[in-house]
């Protein structure tokens, strides 16, 4: 089971865990991250960001990355939210919080999840500093990331 | 028969091409190279946003593709660069 959500307005991670809580009773342990936006990028101070998606693409995209983390970790619930339009420094962007069994799975799942979000679910970051407006550029960084995920996971004991 | 593909642009290839959407007719397009030098034929704003050594990526029908993937009348395409989420 998961949950996929595309929004402006933002989230509540207390309230997911809550929601996540009320549907399962067998819930060892949930691993959650909540993505910032930041007051600076490259020396730059930011006024905003304003982030772009894909409609469709998306929520098929994001789907596809967790049912691949359900397929290598016993994942009871996940929910992943994203937030779209124009934000500014310290708002929160993007959540992912996953509820298993045990700790070792929820947090390797909320990683693998994000890291797969970073580089292939279609979202792009506008940032617009006192010297005009520019888009983000992709991080290589985040490709090897990702690449991690390559080789099985450890199995955990 | 009209064989019309839509074609979608985001992002900075979506500003640079100056609008967000068109419908193309396929005739005579057999893959998305094909679709690709056509838009780059229209104008000089299309050859340079999807010129072949840009950083750009394409989707068919809303998952990754690459340029020989085979297009048919009523697919969605759609060029961006790469993502930038999270």
């Amino acid at each position: 089971m998961f949950t996929i959500r595309i929004q402006t307005q933002d989230f509540d991670l207390s309230q997911e865990c809550a929601t996540m809580r009320t549907r399962h009773r067998n819930i060892g342990a949930i691993a959650s991250f909540v993505g910032i936006v930041r007051d600076h990028h490259a020396g730059d101070a930011l006024s905003s960001m304003t982030l772009e998606h894909y409609p469709g693409m998306t929520e098929k995209s994001l789907g596809n990355i967790i049912k691949k983390a359900i397929a290598l970790w016993p994942i009871i619930d996940a929910t992943v939210i994203h937030r779209i339009g124009q934000l500014q420094p310290t708002a929160q962007i993007v959540l992912v919080a996953v509820a298993a069994p045990h700790r070792g799975e929820a947090f390797q799942a909320c990683e693998y999840i994000m890291d797969y979000l970073k580089t292939d679910a279609p979202f792009w970051k506008k940032e617009t500093t006192m010297g005009g407006s520019r888009w983000v550029d992709a991080r290589s960084s985040d490709n090897l990331a990702k690449q991690r995920w390559t080789t099985p996971p450890a199995p955990l004991t | 028969m009209n064989s019309i593909v839509t074609v979608l642009f985001f992002a900075s290839i979506r500003e640079a091409i100056g609008h967000d959407r068109e419908l193309i007719s396929s005739e005579g397009l057999h893959t998305l190279e094909d679709l690709r030098r056509h838009l780059c034929a229209k104008n000089i704003k299309y050859a340079e946003a999807l010129e072949t050594n840009k950083r750009w990526r394409v989707a068919l029908n809303q998952e990754v593709a690459d340029l020989a993937s085979v297009l048919s009348a009523g697919d969605e395409v759609a060029f961006f660069p790469p993502v930038t989420g999270g």
